[in-house]
């Protein structure tokens, strides 16, 4: 057992932080009013070649783990979380190309991905098909070389922006679960066009658009993996979000964490610093314990699936522990920056808005559970 | 265009400590970095053969461990490195090393222009660029905030003074020092950094770009640092106390009447 990275991890990961400190961090809160997608910090992170890490280099990645995607992931969610949300819904167009891609999709499609060239998104939601993505209602009918796809998507993360989409839909709707399917499917394919941009409680510069199809003719090879396999697409895909989930929690964490420890340590009441007063000392150490502890968990999670390893169990675990601790964490920082920290002068109240989000997307903290009680009992009645 | 860039490793602070017995930097355990100016000049030049085409040579004087802010440089899109490294070249002033570097600038051969930082962080001569341009006899335009043209035969600078602008023309070859303001240096992407991990650094030797070692390092230095000292502060300041603004403000009148300031 070795905690430690190796020194080109090491290297690695404090010139990213470097990166981020001095062209994320500073420009945070601004990103966020802005109400518009961060096309600026976008351009950055292509120009550092942060969104293909797990990629191979054939495909103009950068070959490294998950482990890495993740240690970045959360260094760029400490730095701006709007940003670390692209890079999370990024992979989630990405990872199923990788895993299930033929070899010319993964050309057309997964180069242009891992270089940032273009941003992708993946569809599933649906207005009647949320925590139970098995029912989604979508349809992509055959039709001779190609699929024709109707329907709605709802909440799509970098829904408008991106260029690359993976869309789940039901190809056999009578079959139920085993007709559902994945495609790929391009912006700007006719019959593809987009919906209302939600105004959310946070994450006011990140689009969650609808994606409409009507009749959007999609060609065959566009498949992904098989017809009916698209449950299985949806899954994987979902476990490797979770990863991606969890360590945006912890960089969130991480930033409301020292914004609390440095405002105690300025701060005076009762003639001395805050910091100085027990109470604050117990928040202090039960912050820094919580979140340690949902690091860990995610990067124990990424480890295993470097390692090819089972990691379901543990990808839900730390995905809520994580958003939990997110919640608890940004929360608390608030409290201890008092009144101030309900002001919006203050980054503190916009991370604690921020930080409900993770409790909800890609599975919410029941369905979790759920994933985690399944497994662990599949294991127990083995 | 071929473009040389000077690069000059130092230490990565801006307090740089002395050693009170030696007088001389304390650079144990203080990582070093390229000095700050040489960047905005890799960055320039680097632009420059974006726009061009050509290509770019860092130039580095320095100890064998200097080799690391070459590869940066490389990352930065430097296309070819030359450390000048010799035992000959060490302790030298400003005379000598812009002596050392004209004759490295020798060997490369022909260029379009040499891109040098104002001055080094540690030294802080600013003297070294203009140096060069004597040595090998071509203009120099020093302070450069904007490059506003380039032919095949000209440069147009606007250069930053004390109390305005200066825009100059200049044939080519030329020599340009660098500001903060001239440009953002860029921070290169994963991949050019892993290159440059790999890159190739020339090493070159006095003998190999025929420098006479007489010239060279604390032999070929007239200037002779006697003395390096942190100043030690002598006048105290003064944080005038009391209980409102208005008292405190009253205070600080009396001060400045005693002292005949008001
Ligand atoms: C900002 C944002 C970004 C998003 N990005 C994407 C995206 O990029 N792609 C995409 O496809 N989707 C995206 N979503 C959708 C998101 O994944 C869903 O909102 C989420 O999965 C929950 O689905 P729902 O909203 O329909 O809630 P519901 O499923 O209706 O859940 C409502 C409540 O019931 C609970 N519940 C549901 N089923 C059970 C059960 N079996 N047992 C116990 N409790 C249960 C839930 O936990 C929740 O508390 C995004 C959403 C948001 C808000």
């Amino acid at each position: 057992m070795d905690f430690a990275f190796t020194e080109d991890q090491q290297e690695l990961f404090e010139y990213v932080k470097e990166f981020c400190d001095e062209k994320l961090k500073p420009f945070a809160d601004e990103t966020d009013r802005a109400h518009e997608y961060p096309w600026d910090k976008v351009a950055l992170m292509r120009e550092m070649d942060l969104f293909g890490i797990p990629i191979a280099e054939q495909y103009g990645g950068m070959e490294l783990g998950f482990l890495e995607w993740a240690v970045i992931g959360e260094l760029v969610s400490a730095g701006c979380t709007t940003t670390g949300a692209v890079y999370g819904a990024h992979m989630l167009a990405e990872y199923p190309i990788m895993y299930f891609g033929t070899e010319e999709q993964k050309e057309k499609y997964l180069t242009p991905l891992a270089t940032g060239e273009s941003i992708g998104a993946f569809g599933l939601t649906e207005p009647m098909a949320g925590s139970d993505a098995g029912s989604v209602r979508m349809t992509a009918i055959r039709d001779g070389d190609e699929y024709v796809l109707n329907g709605t998507k709802i909440f799509i993360t970098n829904g408008g922006d991106a260029e690359i989409y993976i869309i789940i839909a039901n190809a056999r709707p009578d079959r139920g679960m085993r007709g559902v399917t994945a495609f790929i499917v391009e912006k700007g394919m006719e019959g593809f066009e987009f919906g209302k941009d939600e105004e959310k409680m946070a994450f006011k510069s990140l689009s969650n658009r609808e994606l409409i199809f009507n009749d959007c003719r999609v060609p065959a090879e566009n498949l992904l993996h098989k017809e009916g396999r698209g449950f299985q697409v949806t899954m994987e895909t979902l476990r490797v979000g979770r990863i991606g989930m969890a360590i945006g929690a912890v960089g969130l964490a991480q930033v409301a964490y020292e914004a609390a420890v440095e405002y105690s340590l300025t701060r005076e009441q009762f003639g001395e610093r805050i910091a100085n007063f027990q109470m604050i000392q117990y928040h202090l150490a039960n912050m820094a314990t919580e979140l340690e502890a949902g690091r860990l968990l995610t990067y124990r999670a990424a480890w295993l699936k470097d390692q090819g390893l089972e990691f379901e169990k543990e990808a839900a675990m730390a995905k809520v522990k994580t958003s939990e601790v997110c919640g608890y964490v940004t929360s608390k920082a608030v409290q201890i920056h008092g009144g101030y920290g309900y002001c919006c002068d203050y980054p503190v109240e916009r991370y604690m808005r921020e930080a409900k989000l993770f409790e909800i997307v890609e599975g919410t903290s029941e369905i979790q559970r759920l994933v985690i009680a399944n497994q662990l009992l599949k294991e127990a009645r083995k | 265009m071929r473009i040389i860039v000077c690069i000059k490793q130092v230490p990565d602070t801006t307090d740089v400590k002395i050693n009170p017995e030696t007088g001389t930097l304390i650079r144990d355990g203080v990582p070093s970095i390229i000095n700050p100016f040489d960047e905005n000049a890799i960055e320039a030049a680097v632009q420059l053969v974006e726009e061009h085409g050509g290509e770019v040579i860092g130039l580095c004087m320095g100890p064998p461990q200097a080799e690391q802010s070459l590869r940066e440089a490389v990352a930065m899109g430097v296309n070819r490195a030359v450390l000048l490294c010799d035992r000959a070249l060490a302790g030298g002033d400003t005379l000598a090393t812009s002596y050392s570097l004209a004759q490295a600038i020798s060997r490369i051969g022909d260029f379009d222009l040499i891109f040098c930082g104002k001055q080094a962080f540690d030294g802080d001569t600013g003297q070294v660029g203009p140096g060069l341009a004597e040595h090998l006899g071509i203009p120099q335009i020093t302070y450069a905030i904007e490059i506003e043209e380039v032919t095949d035969k000209e440069i147009q600078v606007r250069r930053l003074l004390a109390d305005g602008f200066e825009v100059v023309r200049a044939t080519l070859p030329c020599l340009i020092t660098a500001i903060k303001q001239l440009n953002e240096p860029r921070m290169p992407g994963l991949k050019n950094r892993i290159k440059a991990k790999k890159a190739e650094i020339e090493l070159w030797t006095c003998e190999s770009v025929s420098a006479q070692e007489s010239r060279c390092g604390l032999d070929g230095s007239p200037t002779n640092v006697i003395k390096t000292f942190t100043p030690t502060r002598q006048v105290e300041g003064e944080i005038i106390a009391g209980e409102t603004a208005e008292e405190k403000a009253g205070t600080l009148i009396d001060k400045l009447r005693d002292a005949q300031v008001l």
